[in-house]
């Protein structure tokens, strides 16, 4: 297509010989230095091939032997050094220490949170909202096992009623009806009286009928009262909170086939740093109990 | 290239190239009004660059005492009184705004005056010229000292000059670190080794820079990088002051004392003195920086010559046309030149244009100065926890936590009382805070710093609640004033 290379009357510049429609392009030549520059860029990919991984090939790993991985686990490396002294100290540190020292408290919160996240939200929630069916929730402050600094320590370290630890919290509530420990009027009826604990009875007579089977058959784990006792893991039955439902279908269930949560032991997981972190941490959410 | 030696017109054409080599330039040396003007901002604006940075500014314990800092590990931009923070950049991107329509209204008043007398690239290839110049001598000297073979003499000029330079660079280098870290320090620390390898890292980024674009790119900068002149024209119309040549004066050149002839004497001394290497004669042009100094050369010239100064002027295009005008058909001489003078107008500062750039700039500024001026010195922000989203408590009671986040800018040691507006019967508790008299909590803030807090609200069993009630919380000063609020809400089951 280049034709004729002119003068151009009025720049005086040459043209580069193209002509569209009659319209022909002055030659602006670009600087040399600007196309060596360019040059240059070629030799620094070329060379950046050799030295890194750069092509889509099994192998080219390039000559100074960099991968993304290896720099991501340099990098944890890096972090995990960083944290050493501060995880050091958490480990041979009690909750109530960590909780005295700003320093480690901030750190334990941070860390926690991390590790609450990744090991127990998947059955308590985020945040500790707990979850309909026996995942407690950990932001109240109504505590099965006890909500004191320690006593949140040893849940997470020993579960509760798993097969892995002999330290598991390991009480277990009986099967009234399924055992034939009661009848099933009977059931109905302690069941009436547990829902009278809460100012809820539908049913004043069996209720009556009921007390005197809740002090016979309940009472040496959930208290005369139904206060709960948490040296058994006996939840307080007169309050507002209730793990596997409060109507009466839901209190009746349980008294006839019982209820009988799962947790692991953590403590055969998780660094003694990460647990008292945790416990920190579940302290924290809002129902933690004062020592 | 956009330069055509007027002599090359009449050579045959040459072999057409896509590239072209450079032609470098070789400005000399020049006395006069403009020059002096040049040499006076040029030490104006390296004293500031490089003097700022040690200037001291007291912000109590703890905090640097350099009075311009951008404290990038500590998220801090100190500018003497000054503190921004980085949620506070827009003052900067204000900065900037306001820099872009002031270099606008300068352009449509005065043309490119930033480009010919301020712009760092003219300030320090200014500088690396006059180093040049001491060193290797004025132009036909260093043409000739390029020209010569390479001896020991040559060896040592260029030695020289490059240490100069490199020297020079390293200083400009070293300075930009300072308005990042303490100079005192850094300056130790470089000299000592002992500065970070990003220190050095950038330390050598901006001496290589400054070598490269200041002694060796030069006008190839202004030309081929920068993207200014290509949008320039935009800013420019036929009233703004730019570097022209009165041509309705001058032409036809040729010799002093040839007959018929205008007043330009084709002496090239404003092709000689010009730092681009253009033919100001040859008209407004991309390559011109309208730094002025052929209009000192041309002077320098019509005054030995005794002719009136001015044949190169800040001139604008309009009078240029008016002057050409009035002066067509007229032989050269005293009495075109006189016409010709006569003919021009005012210069017209007062245009549509200047006037908008002049109200835009206002506003802007107005604005910044608004914001500035009533920028809070703290700040409340309230977090509403969403998991869970309310907390059911073993006596019925429902509760909400919440996140508040108190950043203070100011120094001062300082505690404030946090009071709840809700419905009767609420009650706050912030986790870790101590109670002042009332029993309220007080929350302190950290001096330049932000503090987080956790406050749990709970609304008594038995209160009938919405789903969502409307909550504020209020900090309270020592007198019970009101000093920040922010709204937020408590949330109950449906």
């Amino acid at each position: 297509m280049p034709t004729k290379i002119e003068k151009d009357a009025v720049s005086g510049r040459d043209t580069t010989g193209h002509e569209w429609d009659g319209i022909k392009e002055l030659n602006t030549p670009l600087p040399k230095w600007w196309i060596y520059t360019f040059y240059a860029t070629i030799v620094f990919a070329l060379v950046w091939v050799v030295l890194y991984p750069a092509l889509p090939i099994r192998g080219a790993t390039g000559v100074t032997g960099w991968t993304a991985r290896g720099a991501i686990v340099d990098e944890m490396v890096e972090r995990a050094n960083q944290q050493a002294p501060m995880l050091n100290a958490l480990r041979g540190a009690t909750p109530q220490q960590i909780v005295a020292d700003a320093d480690l408290r901030n750190f334990a919160l941070a860390g926690g949170r991390v590790a609450f996240a990744n090991n127990c939200a998947g059955c308590h929630g985020a945040g500790g909202q707990g979850a309909p069916g026996g995942f407690p929730s950990l932001a109240d402050d109504d505590w099965i096992w006890g909500g004191k600094l320690d006593q949140i320590r040893d849940t997470i370290r020993h579960g509760v009623r798993n097969t892995e630890d002999e330290a598991a919290r390991a009480t277990m509530m009986p099967r009234f009806l399924a055992d034939g420990l009661l009848k099933p009027a009977q059931v109905n009826d302690v069941a009436e009286h547990v829902l009278g604990l809460s100012g809820r009875a539908t049913d004043p007579a069996a209720a009556g009928r009921g007390a005197a089977l809740f002090a016979e058959n309940c009472a040496s784990c959930h208290g005369e009262r139904g206060l709960g006792n948490r040296e058994m893991g006996a939840p307080n039955l007169a309050d507002q909170v209730w793990l596997y439902g409060g109507d009466k279908a839901a209190v009746v269930h349980s008294i006839a086939y019982a209820r009988a949560g799962v947790m692991p032991s953590w403590s055969t997981r998780l660094d003694p740093a990460v647990v008292n972190m945790l416990a920190v941490y579940v302290h924290a959410l809002g129902g933690g109990e004062a020592e | 290239m956009g330069r055509i030696d007027p002599a090359d017109r009449t050579a045959p054409p040459p072999e057409p190239s896509l590239y072209a080599s450079r032609q470098k330039v070789y400005p000399r040396a020049v006395q006069g009004r403009v020059r002096r003007a040049k040499w006076a901002i040029l030490a104006f604006c390296l004293a500031l660059y490089y003097l700022v940075p040690w200037l001291r500014w007291e912000r109590g314990p703890g905090m640097p005492d350099q009075a311009v800092l951008a404290d990038i590990a500590n998220a801090r931009l100190f500018l003497f009184w000054i503190e921004i923070w980085p949620q506070e950049i827009y003052f900067l991107t204000g900065l900037l705004v306001l820099g872009a329509i002031g270099l606008f209204a300068a352009t449509s008043l005065f043309g490119r005056v930033w480009c010919g007398f301020t712009c760092p690239q003219t300030v320090w290839t200014d500088l690396f010229m006059w180093v040049e110049r001491k060193i290797e001598g004025d132009r036909n000297a260093r043409m000739k000292l390029d020209a010569a073979p390479w001896s020991r003499a040559k060896l040592a000029r260029k030695a020289a000059k490059h240490a100069a330079w490199l020297a020079i660079a390293a200083a400009t280098g070293g300075a930009w670190i300072m308005y990042f870290q303490d100079a005192p320090t850094v300056t130790r620390e470089i000299l000592t080794g002992g500065a970070s390898l990003e220190t050095y890292f950038f330390f050598g980024l901006f001496t290589a820079t400054t070598y490269v674009l200041a002694g060796w790119a030069r006008e190839q900068v202004c030309t081929y990088m920068c993207p200014w002149p290509r949008f320039q024209a935009a800013m420019l119309d036929e009233n703004s002051l730019v570097v022209s040549y009165r041509a309705w004066r001058g032409e036809p050149r040729g010799k002093a004392k040839a007959e018929g002839i205008g007043d330009c004497v084709d002496c090239r001394a404003c092709v000689h003195v010009c730092p681009t290497g253009i033919d100001i004669r040859d008209g407004q042009q991309l390559e011109c920086i309208g730094c002025g100094l052929c209009i000192d050369a041309c002077d320098d010239v019509m005054r030995k010559l005794g002719r009136p100064a001015g044949l190169v002027a800040f001139e604008t295009l309009a009078n240029l046309a008016a002057s050409e005008a009035a002066t067509t058909g007229l032989a050269p001489g005293p009495v075109r030149q006189v016409c010709g003078m006569k003919a021009r107008q005012p210069v017209r500062f007062s245009r549509p244009r200047t006037w908008m750039y002049a109200g835009v700039l206002g506003a802007v500024a107005l604005v910044m100065l608004g914001a500035f001026l009533l920028r809070d010195t703290a700040t409340l922000t309230v977090l509403r926890d969403r998991a869970p989203l309310y907390v059911r408590l073993s006596d019925g009671a429902l509760r909400n936590a919440y996140t508040l986040k108190l950043a203070n800018r100011r120094r001062g040691e300082a505690a404030l009382a946090l009071a709840l507006d809700a419905p009767q019967g609420f009650r706050l508790v912030v986790q870790d805070s101590e109670t002042d008299a009332a029993g309220r909590p007080l929350l302190a803030l950290r001096p330049d710093g932000v503090t987080q807090w956790r406050a749990l609200v709970t609304a008594p069993a038995g209160l009938r609640l919405a789903e969502s009630t409307p909550v504020r919380f209020r900090l309270l000063d020592a007198e019970g004033r009101t000093v920040l609020s922010e709204r937020s809400v408590f949330l109950g089951p449906k």
